[in-house]
């Protein structure tokens, strides 16, 4: 483990995907298992602007990230107003409550 | 042990800390404000790399854009009273026993790999770099970001909007 480690990176970005699925598993609350989404997306912006920094030292791996952020903020958005609309029909936002398209 | 070390053990324990926090804390606002040493920890982890617009970046769109949507989300749908519980969670063990199993598989993987390094790993800044890169080689790509953008912003106001019933 130190900072000019490849390997001390794709370590962090293990654990984080880990925490991140196991959030996604478990979590029964709609917007926690978008957080875990977005711990996800995050691990594996690590992995790609660490393979750029380490690697073939062209920018790639960095612009993919970028992308990467982009997505994930029209996912969050997107994602945060259904989970809205299911508060809204439901009145909760637990993900086993809510099993029908249309009430 | 250098300060640049110590400094990146510091930026990696409060990555890891913060995102156990998000994963198993029982109160929801807990979880949501954790995101935040998260994605902090990560923009810290892009300076080391050398990804100073992406650090910029992530601290922008992830900090300023998504953790607020994101509380926002948790304030909306709580009501106050009894924030404590609503973060649930089951199967909790057996998701543990596979995490770990992968996890451990994970590392293992990274530790075994001989990776191959590039000779000189050098730290200058990237924005010119990006934004040549954005608008030579990647240009479709960038255009086709906007378009999921403005997607992505009609669709999140038609599903949120108001019904009018008649």
């Amino acid at each position: 483990m130190s900072p000019n480690d490849l390997s001390s990176y794709l370590t962090i970005g293990a654990i984080l995907f880990a925490l991140g699925l196991f959030t996604v598993l478990t979590r029964r609350n709609a917007i926690s298992v978008l957080m875990g989404v977005e711990l996800i997306l995050n691990s594996a912006n690590i992995n790609y602007v660490a393979f750029s920094h380490f690697g073939s030292g062209n920018s790639a791996g960095q612009i993919y990230a970028i992308f990467v952020i982009m997505l994930a903020a029209a996912e969050a958005a997107v994602g945060l107003a259904i989970v809205l609309a299911i508060f809204k029909l439901f009145h909760t936002i637990d993900v086993e409550a809510a099993e029908t398209m249309k009430d | 042990m250098s300060v640049s070390t110590a400094v990146f053990y510091l930026i990696a324990l409060l990555t890891i800390v913060s995102a156990g926090m998000v994963a198993f804390s029982r109160n929801i606002i807990y979880s949501a404000f954790s995101l935040l040493g998260t994605f902090m920890g990560v923009a810290g982890l892009y300076i080391f790399l050398g990804a100073d617009f992406v650090a910029a970046v992530q601290l922008l769109i992830y900090v300023g854009g998504i953790l607020v949507l994101i509380l926002f989300a948790v304030m909306l749908t709580h009501r106050i009273t009894d924030v404590a519980i609503t973060n649930r969670a089951a199967g909790r063990i057996p998701a543990l026993i596979v995490i770990g199993g992968l996890v451990y598989m994970l590392i293992q993987t990274v530790k075994s790999t001989p990776w191959v390094k590039a000779k000189d790993v050098t730290y200058v800044a990237t924005t010119a770099k990006i934004g040549d890169a954005f608008l030579y080689d990647y240009l479709l790509p960038f255009e086709l970001a906007s378009l999921v953008l403005l997607a992505a912003m009609i669709g999140a106001v038609v599903i949120s909007r108001k019904e009018i019933k008649e």
